[in-house]
């Protein structure tokens, strides 16, 4: 137990000092991704190879009896998950990737015992062949600012030691035994940092109100709810630097002066929930949470809350409701959570990656924050690149940097030789940008004029293959089934969008559908209670905006142009590829094809159901749509 | 009913566990729910009667969220994701090639004999290995294909773990 600012600083040297010795560090990522690849088993592998050649090794940092020069260690992700397991050798920086249990007496063998990389594992850029040794050299990684996310893929995220080791809680000491709370606020302030979460609204002043309003309990909550379809960066972080977010709480409680803070977290991230408790228990014995902490006479708790599977439980006051234990319902604003938040008291609630931006802005200031992004939108953000793009993954770039950088540059542009149609950016409440837009600087204010907004910073890559409507219509069924009911613009405006957008999707919708659905959506963006029904238009407005042509194709020719939407499309037989030999005949299942044996077959085009068996069927890709 | 007061006895022990209090309802619930697979209906009265409660709060709360079910789920809880980034990537066809092997019916989620429930949920996070399906939310399968998922079904069936299909596949 830390019992002062002294016993703080005895304990990062001894750290620091056991990093020092390290002369090889193993890192197996543990991220989501990583352990569905196999990771764990790649781990275990390594700790019986490393047994059997009689090598010692350790698996914590700080360890009494350690001589070893060895450290093998999970790590969180390091967002190249497509390339998973990811296994990273420190202090070189080298990455093996797609490592399996198999390799792992080659990489041993090779890189440890007669130090030379195993090439084989490498990186090998796919057009010039080139092989890149190092994690910051792959292209993925050169472009990119990792503030948020540094930690992520270098420590361990189930040893506090490690984060201590490399700079964790230094800002929380700074903070308690250096700074005022007027001086946090001041600091956040000048930074310019603002909400990761969607909005984008200047988190130094949210803490200032929260400050000034009058109570005598006052609470933080971490908003780890990240229900938007397409992005996982809260995951990452909560999962790859869990005591990162906990020291942005510590130090937001600080400032507004609460001593109680909750993570609230998604059902459906197991993981980060066991690391959030396992940080929450280790820093709770070593004394960063609880009462007079290091001596400083400041208390804080943190409490893990799980959600249940509700996406509005994003939005803050929906968020308090499902905290309280109840249905999880926004409630009008104001009053804000500021003055009004759990049980009425004044509440300050952050977005995960909001949360892990503190503590370096602390430390190193707000003019080296400042030092990235534009004026408006300064430091980095995370985004979850997806879809179909050549390299999916995590990122982090400075704010401003353009589309085409992100989409071309880093994640490699499209895959299987796609073409680019447009990126959904910021998820249900978001909108789709087009080739126009590549060169268009990824910030808040620049994408709030052509109509979407980052959100959360999910970016999924869409190729010409894909119909436009249909992504609309694959919104709107999701906002639609997360719609809370109580405000009738949302529960039941996006369900009539829902039906206008499947009744063109099946080619039966005329031009005052089109008119119908584009005034419902301006009266429910206008008319609904919260953010989540607020936002739920965006994904159909800046499709009807920038890809009208589409819906017209579907509503005056019914037809689509991308070939997706299965109503619209006719199954033909081809008369040169048929060989007769039946089989779709028999599989049909409205017996809509009829044929001589060994003769071309044909489709009874009014009884065909465009079920699309005969062409999952048909050994001689005679099956065609038009 | 012998069985009747065993259940009820599991569930006092949760209820005791969090003290009673009304804001852990959620909580209690999933626990609950890990512990019978589902919420019976004399489940939601009997914790509403020890929270002190009406049980048209525990129902509203059971019927809100996503993750709570009225009704016997299967042993083995099959998601498929249909985030954004598993749905451009195809999840679609692999929701409907495992509803076609187990015979689901159309609105029906869980086979009659009670072995496998298919859903989909709106994003798992891990969208970097798109289309992804889970086991029990516990095995993840990443980069699935239809062919693909069905042999992970198949060998669910056939009782291999994780770590067997694993190394068949590899």
């Amino acid at each position: 137990m830390l019992k002062s600012r002294q016993d703080l600083k005895a304990l990062t040297e001894r750290a620091r000092e056991a990093l020092q010795k390290e002369k090889l560090r193993i890192l197996i990522c543990a991220g989501t991704g990583c352990v569905a690849n196999g990771s764990l088993g790649v781990y275990e592998a390594f700790r019986e190879e490393l047994a059997k050649r009689g090598l010692s090794y350790k698996v914590e940092l700080v360890h009494e009896e350690d001589n070893a020069g060895t450290a093998l260690n999970i790590s969180g992700c390091h967002g190249f998950c497509q390339m998973g397991p990811l296994v990273r050798f420190e202090p070189e920086g080298v990455l093996y990737l797609k490592v399996k249990k198999e390799d792992v007496p080659e990489i041993i063998e090779e890189h440890i015992v007669h130090n030379r990389p195993v090439e084989r594992l490498l990186y090998h850029h796919p057009v010039t062949g080139q092989v890149v040794a190092r994690e910051e050299d792959i292209p993925f990684y050169q472009n990119q600012v990792r503030v948020a996310l540094e930690l992520c893929g270098l420590v361990n995220p189930e040893d506090i030691n490690d984060y201590l080791a490399h700079g964790g809680y230094q800002a929380l000491e700074k903070v308690l035994f250096e700074m005022t709370p007027e001086d946090v606020i001041k600091e956040i302030m000048d930074s310019g940092l603002r909400g990761r979460g969607g909005a984008g609204f200047p988190t130094g002043r949210k803490w200032a109100f929260a400050r000034s309003a009058v109570g005598d309990k006052k609470y933080v909550i971490c908003n780890g709810d990240e229900g938007d379809p397409g992005a996982f960066m809260d995951r990452s972080v909560m999962e790859g630097a869990p005591h990162r977010v906990l020291e942005g709480m510590m130090i937001a409680g600080y400032a507004i002066g609460a001593d109680e803070g909750y993570i609230y977290v998604r059902a459906e991230y197991p993981l980060a929930v066991k690391r959030l408790k396992k940080a929450v228990a280790d820093a709770e014995a070593l004394g960063f949470l609880g009462d007079n902490i290091l001596g400083s006479g400041f208390a804080f708790r943190i409490h893990i809350k799980e959600g249940a599977g509700a996406f509005v439980c994003g939005e803050e006051t929906a968020l308090i409701a499902s905290i309280e234990g109840q249905r999880g319902m926004p409630r009008p604003r104001p009053p804000f959570p500021a003055q009004s938040g759990l049980w009425g008291c004044p509440t300050i609630i952050n977005n995960v990656e909001t949360l892990a931006n503190v503590a370096p802005i602390i430390t190193r200031g707000a003019g080296w924050f400042k030092q990235y992004g534009t004026p408006t939108s300064p430091g980095t953000k995370t985004f979850a690149l997806a879809g179909q793009v050549a390299h999916t993954g995590l990122v982090e770039v400075p704010m401003g940097i353009t589309l085409r950088e992100v989409v071309f540059n880093i994640g490699g542009g499209l895959r299987d030789g796609k073409e680019f149609k447009a990126v959904q950016i910021g998820g249900p409440s978001g909108g789709c940008l087009t080739e126009e837009h590549l060169d268009l600087p990824l910030d808040f204010d620049s994408l709030q004029k052509v109509g979407a907004m980052i959100g959360s910073g999910g970016m999924v890559v869409i190729g010409q293959d894909s119909c436009m409507v249909e992504v609309a219509k694959f919104f709107m069924t999701f906002v639609q089934n997360e719609s809370c009911g109580k405000c009738v613009p949302c529960r039941e405006g996006t369900r009539r969008m829902l039906e206008l957008l499947t009744k063109i999707t099946q080619g039966k919708a005329t031009e005052e559908d089109l008119l119908l659905l584009e005034e419902l959506a301006l009266v429910v963006k206008d008319g609904a209670l919260c953010g989540l029904g607020k936002t739920a238009p965006n994904p159909v407005l800046t499709t009807l905006r920038y890809f009208r042509d589409e819906y017209e194709a579907h509503v005056r020719e019914k037809k689509c142009p991308a070939g997706v939407c299965k109503a619209l499309l006719s199954y033909f037989i081809d008369q040169e590829k048929c060989r007769g030999c039946g089989l779709c005949a028999r599989s049909c299942p409205v017996e809509a094809i009829s044929g001589e044996k060994k003769q071309p077959h044909n489709i009874d085009q009014v009884k065909c159901i465009k079920c699309g068996t005969c062409m999952e069927k048909c050994k001689f890709g005679a099956v065609y749509t038009a | 009913m012998e069985g009747t007061g065993r259940k009820f006895e599991k569930l006092q022990e949760i209820i005791a566990r969090h003290e009673g209090k009304v804001s852990h309802l959620i909580a209690i619930l999933q626990e609950v729910q890990q512990e019978y697979r589902y919420l019976p209906e004399e489940v939601l009265t009997y914790i509403a009667t020890a929270l002190n409660i009406p049980p048209a709060v525990v129902y509203g709360v059971a019927t809100f969220y996503a993750q709570f079910s009225l009704v016997p789920k299967g042993k083995y809880v099959i998601r498929v994701c249909d985030g954004t980034a598993c749905h451009v990537r195809g999840s679609e066809p692999i929701h409907f090639a495992l509803r076609k092997e187990l015979g689901l019916a159309e609105g029906q989620q869980t086979t009659d004999d009670l072995q496998f429930t298919v859903e989909t949920v709106s994003c798992l996070g891990a969208c970097g290995l798109a289309p992804v399906v889970t086991i029990n939310d516990r095995e993840v399968h990443g980069q699935m294909t239809t062919e693909d998922v069905l042999r992970v079904l198949r060998a669910i069936k056939a009782g291999e773990s994780q770590e067997e299909r694993r190394e068949a596949h590899a």
